[in-house]
């Protein structure tokens, strides 16, 4: 790069610098204003670090000031906005993340005011509805790698999740139901790579007759067969948490990561292996050539079909896993449409982690925390509406996808079938 | 001496072209082949037949007096058949070593890349065969020079003793293919045998040991560089006597219709990539950019016509300011775009050739009135338009994606011709034609400026710009180095300004005209 | 080869012309064997396959017995009641069409724009919430008013449903795909917060009141036959859809930037103003959909009200490969389908969901025309298949 090219436009950088100092002061006059003058002074907010029934050794709760923590919050926002808007500052990061942190912060103190809001518990729970969201997104990266885009993780985590609850229920082994379910996604996710890279069907195409297949054939058995037979049939348990002795006893951390089930030790796995993979072995480097510059790989002789036929299948028994999640990794029984838009969700939180696996993780995280935190208001009696509170982790989808927040580009031949 | 290849009798159909008829050559130990043709010959398929990227439908391969098939890349690679493709074979957001490694990865402890392994064979082969290259350097930030050189250590690396060298001179100034001839010298010394794909004629009887011709799909004769003249191997191309000249008046330029004054451009990915660029064109001459490809002439065009916007600087048409205007407002102002990527830009494929053809004119008079569509006129326009410009077409109502390359641009030239223009924007207009229609396009093109159009022609063919410009701007890194009376332009000197180098002193005027037209 | 074997000219592309046989081959093969592995399933589920699809023909079409009755009682009596009740399935079969004729052309337009509209579902509810809204709340305008008006409601509800997702495109170039489903899931919460409070009935269901007479869409035989002009309307739509797509400049653009928008922006096109009109046409269509299914049939809303027409629409437009003249025969098809499934699920015990299943096979089977070709030996031909999407938007 010549230093020519690497010069930035000095009209752009403040026009960028202008916006985020003006954001940030704004969400700061916005705690202040909205938060700050309807917190009851001398009210206290407890947050909770101990979990009932956590193994983790108990240490006190973290008790501060309602108003002034808000005050705090709005003070710090206004600061880095004013910093911001006197020197700049470079990361954009660090910048979005003062605006969510300061906001959410001040939010929860707000509506747990004189009130107790156990953290822990939020932290937690918020790595426990990231799972499905977080293996979604995994399929996703897996298959996107090889550049086959596949938007019918939806349909498959449907009808793995009802496969894994009828093997489950009636085998009366949840690792039977675990691997059915497993071998569904995989066999989903094949017959969607043999149509793409064999017929060279459309991709989006290809992945929308899934979902819809994926809807209607679960609700069909669920309709026929299930509703009549809930005992025999969709009456599965749930894994058992596993504790990992020792480490569980770490406050906060103990609780979330090392007291969980099975689905969620494999996923926490799944990021690992994967990001290793995709980075560090042949297979990987063949995956990402592919997903690049196919006819490069081609012509050094790997062979372009089979790496995206193993990717997308292996991606598809990721969202297997997914699915199974839904039924015997929660709530024991499985119920219409109860994906609820999680494998899009995962799509977004694939994007948004740019292509990476333990990006795709951390941006799941943040999904499976807009989705805790909606529950825990409800319970809080925020005066909300459910149904608004319901909607957040959508909105956050939407916002996400437009990039405002750091933007990568996909790999270079995603979704473009592969012609000799 | 030995044959180390022979081709013998391959034929490949495709659906309704024969692109390979009966072909036989023969390429001897430590030697240099030529193969020559115009595009569309079937030069590029019958070296992805012997590569194994294409299965031929009848004809053997014999390596070193044995028949051998080759099912795919990789059976070519085990015979040590290496190709250095004409549109490189790079993954651009990975390293050299990743390139390199790629298909053949070592591994440490039976699991993981081994890239210091590789990192250190490149830097072995680079000291070897003087292909000097940083392995940790990733592709996307190295000009096409040093990546053709990658392109050149990843057949080494594989082994490879006969090496096809798909077109590679068509990316390099005149001095970068100096230092590819080196290379390819010092590769002979070690015991190489070369296939050395081509249309360019003079590179042809510099570096050839053999020479084989081949026309639509035949082979026409093999001669040796001794006995070949550039006359000889034109016609033997082409199948005709070629004019290595294009016939043209001396311009009469008069004002300027396009004045660009520090002009800076980023391109999609917010590189700047037009770095304060200043010049005009005036009614009646053609003003040729030269330069290798992608040093900002794409960039350049895109915000001469609206599709990327300014950075900053000063666009003038016909004395007017064009500044946060749209394409639209370009194009209305009286300026035609032959674009560079004609299937990208220039035509809706899957449109009929008569859409195709008011593309641009759709919503005004005749063609619309308020907003219908006028059919009939649409219709009587195309069919005065395919006649006026010979576009080969069964009928008007055929897909443009089913015509050849020559006829879809024709197509864009009709299209953009028959509006009432005072600039012609003409990006790569020939690059992939035949000679027919190059020559067409060429007439075309001078017809336009004869009328009183100014005209921008940018081309990386060097020689394409020499034979119908009137005055030639370089280009190089963003910058425009000098713009040159063509009178006094000669082939070395530019190619000095392609590499960024001034020369000293003034260039020495040509003699006559220059000899060789462009295939 | 004499003269005679040469083949005389190209035929032209698509529908009308020579090529229509060509154009309804594949499709009509896709529906067949969506029937067929469809009556795999309903043998598998432990029902008389035959039984079913007697169902369903006579849930669709009608009772020929009771067509010869009425007929019979008609001609000898004047007495039409017969008769009615003898075309009631086939009327039934039309109503249902009606909103999968708009729901089709919606997401057909997006089609023809490089757009994949998943989000008619939502689009389809918000416009019927939105048309309810005037229908009831409104009273005592002339039906010449507010019927428009109620109608135009469900318009602009659906069209502001995709102009967001529109807009986020063409500004952002976020994916549609997947900003539509979740426009979907918002309005399905938003629906559940309004029929549970701002928009409920007095009683205990979360429904909307019913609405006025002057907003509803007139029937054209007396109840229980609920035919209306609201399939009329349909129809009308295709025609309007088809002169914009195809005879009008807006059309050109529209369909110039589907089919290549670097070549649409190269001529001067405003791609960013396309999307976002399309999603608005889009969205609108949609919403129609909805305001018909309200306005002509229902009267009110209740949850789950649009439940499947998304996915059904998607279905439709690849079936009718966006032309609004194969959307029209394929919603058609649709209603009769789904009309007759009813009528099977209540006489044989199939449940419902298998149309669903059907439906999704045959969306694979007109999406990748090779696999119906390789299973009934047809002669490939050689068709320029249209690009639907690409990517992640760029």
């Amino acid at each position: 790069m010549t230093t020519a090219e690497m010069t930035i436009n000095p009209a752009r950088v403040r026009r960028a610098r202008l916006a985020y100092g003006t954001v940030l002061i704004a969400v700061g006059l916005f705690i202040y204003l909205i938060f700050g003058l309807n917190t009851q002074p001398g009210l206290q907010t407890t947050f909770g670090i101990n979990l009932a029934g956590a193994h983790a050794v108990p240490v006190p709760d973290l008790v501060v000031p309602a108003q002034g923590t808000v005050y705090l919050m709005a003070g710090i926002a206004v600061f880095f906005g004013a910093f911001q808007l006197a020197r700049g500052i470079k990361s954009t990061g660090t910048l979005v993340g003062v605006i969510a942190a300061t906001f959410v912060i001040a939010f929860l103190t707000w509506a747990a005011q004189g009130k107790s809001f156990n953290l822990t518990g939020m932290i937690s729970s918020s790595l426990v509805r990231a799972t499905p969201i977080a293996l979604a997104a995994l399929c996703g990266v897996i298959s996107e790698r090889s550049a086959v885009i596949n938007i019918g993780i939806e349909g498959i985590m449907l009808l793995s999740a009802q496969t894994a609850v009828v093997t489950a229920s009636l085998t009366d082994n949840l690792y039977v139901g675990l691997f059915a379910a497993i071998l569904v996604g995989g066999l989903l996710a094949a017959f969607h790579a043999y149509l793409v890279i064999r017929f060279k069907v459309d991709q989006i195409v290809s992945g929308v007759a899934i979902n819809i297949f994926g809807a209607g054939f679960t609700s069909f058995v669920g309709s026929r067969f299930l509703e009549k037979n809930t005992d025999l049939l969709n009456n599965s348990g749930v894994f058992p948490v596993i504790s990992i002795p020792v480490l569980d006893r770490i406050p906060i951390l103990g609780p979330m990561l090392f007291e969980n089930n099975i689905v969620i030790y494999l996923m926490i796995l799944l990021v690992v292996v994967l990001h290793i993979t995709l980075f560090y072995t042949p297979w990987g480097l063949r995956t990402r050539a592919v997903g690049e510059h196919p006819k490069a790989a081609d012509t050094l002789g790997v062979n372009v079909y089979l790496v995206r036929y193993v990717n997308v299948i292996l991606g598809g028994m990721i969202a297997g896993l997914g699915g199974a999640y839904f039924t015997i990794g929660s709530v024991g029984r499985f119920d219409e449409i109860m994906t609820a838009g999680k494998g899009f969700i995962g799509l977004a939180a694939m994007i948004f982690g740019k292509w990476n696996p333990i990006g795709a993780f951390t941006s799941s995280l943040i999904f499976g925390f807009a989705d805790s935190l909606q529950v825990k208001l409800q319970i809080l009696r925020v005066p909300i509406p459910s149904e608004f509170l319901l909607m957040a982790p959508y909105i956050v989808t939407m916002i996400v996808l437009t990039g405002v927040v750091g933007r990568a580009a996909p790999p270079a031949a995603d979704g473009q079938p592969y012609e000799k | 001496m030995t044959n180390v290849l022979e081709l013998r009798g391959i034929t490949k159909r495709f659906p309704g072209v024969l692109a390979n008829d009966h072909i036989d050559i023969t390429l001897r130990e430590g030697k240099i082949l030529a193969l020559l043709g115009e595009n569309g010959a079937g030069k590029s398929t019958l070296m992805n037949i012997l590569y194994g990227l294409y299965k031929p439908d009848e004809g053997k391969i014999i390596v070193r007096g044995q028949e051998v098939e080759i099912h795919g890349p990789n059976d070519a690679i085990a015979r040590g058949i290496g190709m250095v493709h004409q549109h490189f074979m790079l993954v651009p957001v990975m390293t050299v070593t990743e390139n390199v490694m790629l298909g053949v990865e070592p591994v440490k402890n039976g699991l993981f890349l081994d890239k210091a392994k590789v990192a250190a064979r490149i830097r072995e082969i680079s000291d070897q065969y003087g292909l000097e290259v940083d392995p940790d350097a990733y592709i996307k930030d190295l000009p096409v020079g040093i990546q053709q050189r990658v392109e050149i250590i990843k057949v080494l690396y594989r082994s490879a003793d006969i090496l096809i060298l798909d077109e590679p001179t068509a990316v390099l100034t005149p001095q970068e293919v100096e230092g590819l001839f080196k290379i390819i010298r010092s590769l002979i010394e070690k015991g190489k045998s070369i296939i050395f794909i081509t249309h360019k004629l003079k590179e042809v009887l510099q570096i050839a040991d053999d020479i084989t011709v081949l026309r639509l799909g035949k082979v026409v004769g093999s001669i040796s560089p001794q006995e070949a003249t550039a006359e000889i191997l034109a016609s033997m191309m082409v199948g005709r006597e070629v004019s290595l000249v294009v016939s043209k008046q001396p311009a009469k330029p008069a004002e300027p219709v396009l004045e660009v004054k520090d002009l800076y451009v980023r391109d999609e990915r917010q590189n700047l990539t037009v770095n304060g660029i200043s010049f005009d064109v005036r009614k009646g001459e053609v003003l040729g950019i030269a330069g290798v490809q992608g040093n900002g002439q794409t960039e350049l065009v895109y915000a001469l016509t609206g599709l990327l916007p300014l950075e900053s600087g000063e666009i003038r048409l016909l004395g007017q300011p064009v500044r946060h205007t749209t394409p639209r407002n370009i194009l209305e102002r009286g300026v035609a775009h032959i674009p560079e990527d004609r299937q990208r830009h220039g035509l809706i494929l899957s449109f009929p050739v008569h859409d195709n053809l008011v593309l641009c004119t759709y919503y005004k008079p005749p063609f619309a009135r308020g907003i219908t569509l006028q059919e009939k006129v649409i219709f009587e326009n195309a069919e005065a338009l395919v006649k006026q410009f010979d576009v080969r077409t069964p009928s008007i109502f055929v897909n443009a994606g089913g015509l050849s390359g020559g006829n879809q641009q024709k197509v864009i030239v009709a299209r953009e011709f028959s509006r009432p223009i005072q600039l012609l924007i003409a990006s790569q207009p020939t690059r992939g034609l035949d000679v027919g229609s190059i020559e067409y396009i060429h007439s075309q093109i001078i017809k336009k400026r004869d009328e009183g159009t100014g005209v921008l022609l940018v081309s990386s063919e060097l020689d394409e710009i020499l034979a119908l410009s009137d005055r030639i701007a370089v280009m190089y890194k963003g910058h425009i180095m000098e713009i040159i009376e063509a009178g006094k332009a000669n082939k070395e000197y530019i190619g000095l300004l392609m590499a960024g180098v001034h020369p000293q002193g003034t260039p020495q005027p040509v003699e006559g005209v220059i000899a060789e037209k462009v295939f | 080869m004499t003269e005679k074997d040469k083949p005389k000219s190209k035929t032209t592309e698509g529908i009308g012309g020579g090529s229509l046989r060509e154009a309804l081959r594949v499709p009509a093969l896709a529906v067949l064997t969506g029937l067929l592995i469809g009556a795999i399933a309903i043998v598998v589920s432990g029902s008389n396959v035959f039984e079913a699809y007697y169902a369903l023909f006579v849930g669709s079409f009608g009772d020929p017995v009771r067509f010869f009755n009425g007929f019979q009682q008609f001609f000898t009596t004047g007495e039409t009641a017969g008769l009615l009740r003898a075309i009631y399935p086939f009327t039934e079969s039309l109503v249902t069409a009606t909103p999968y004729i708009f729901a089709g052309l919606s997401v057909a337009l997006g089609f023809r724009c490089g757009l994949f509209n998943i989000g008619a579902e939502g689009q389809f509810f918000i416009g019927a919430l939105a048309s309810a809204f005037v229908g009831y709340s409104l009273t005592g305008l002339p039906a010449f008013i507010h019927l428009p008006l109620a109608l135009l409601a469900g318009m602009a509800g659906g069209a502001l449903w995709g102009t967001i997702p529109g807009y986020l495109k063409a500004r952002f170039g976020a994916h549609e795909v997947v900003n539509t489903i979740m426009m979907n899931w918002i309005a399905f919460r938003l629906s559940d917060w309004l029929l549970n409070g701002p928009m409920k009935a007095s009683g205990f269901r979360p429904v909307t009141p019913n609405i006025e007479h002057t907003a509803e869409l007139p029937r054209f035989f007396p109840d229980p036959l609920r035919l209306n002009w609201g399939f009329i309307l349909a129809l009308a739509m295709a025609y309007v859809v088809y002169w914009f797509l195809f005879k009008t400049t807006l059309g050109f653009e529209i369909r110039s930037v589907g089919a290549n928008p670097d070549a649409a922006k190269y001529a001067g096109m405003n791609i960013i103003r396309n999307f976002v009109m399309v999603m608005a046409l889009a969205g609108a269509l949609a919403g129609m959909a909805g305001a018909s299914q309200v306005l002509g049939v229902d009267h009110w809303v209740g949850q789950g009200f649009s439940a499947g027409y998304g996915f059904d629409a998607i279905a439709l437009a690849l079936l009718g490969k966006s032309h609004p003249a194969g959307v029209v025969l394929a919603a058609l098809l649709f209603g009769f389908l789904r009309s007759g499934a009813t009528r099977m699920q209540s006489m044989a015990g199939v449940p419902i969901d298998i149309i669903s299943i059907i439906q999704g096979l045959v969306i694979v089977f007109i999406a990748a025309p090779d696999i119906i070709r390789w299973l009934y030996r047809l002669k490939s031909v050689k068709v320029e298949e249209t690009v639907l999407t690409r990517g992640w938007g760029r």
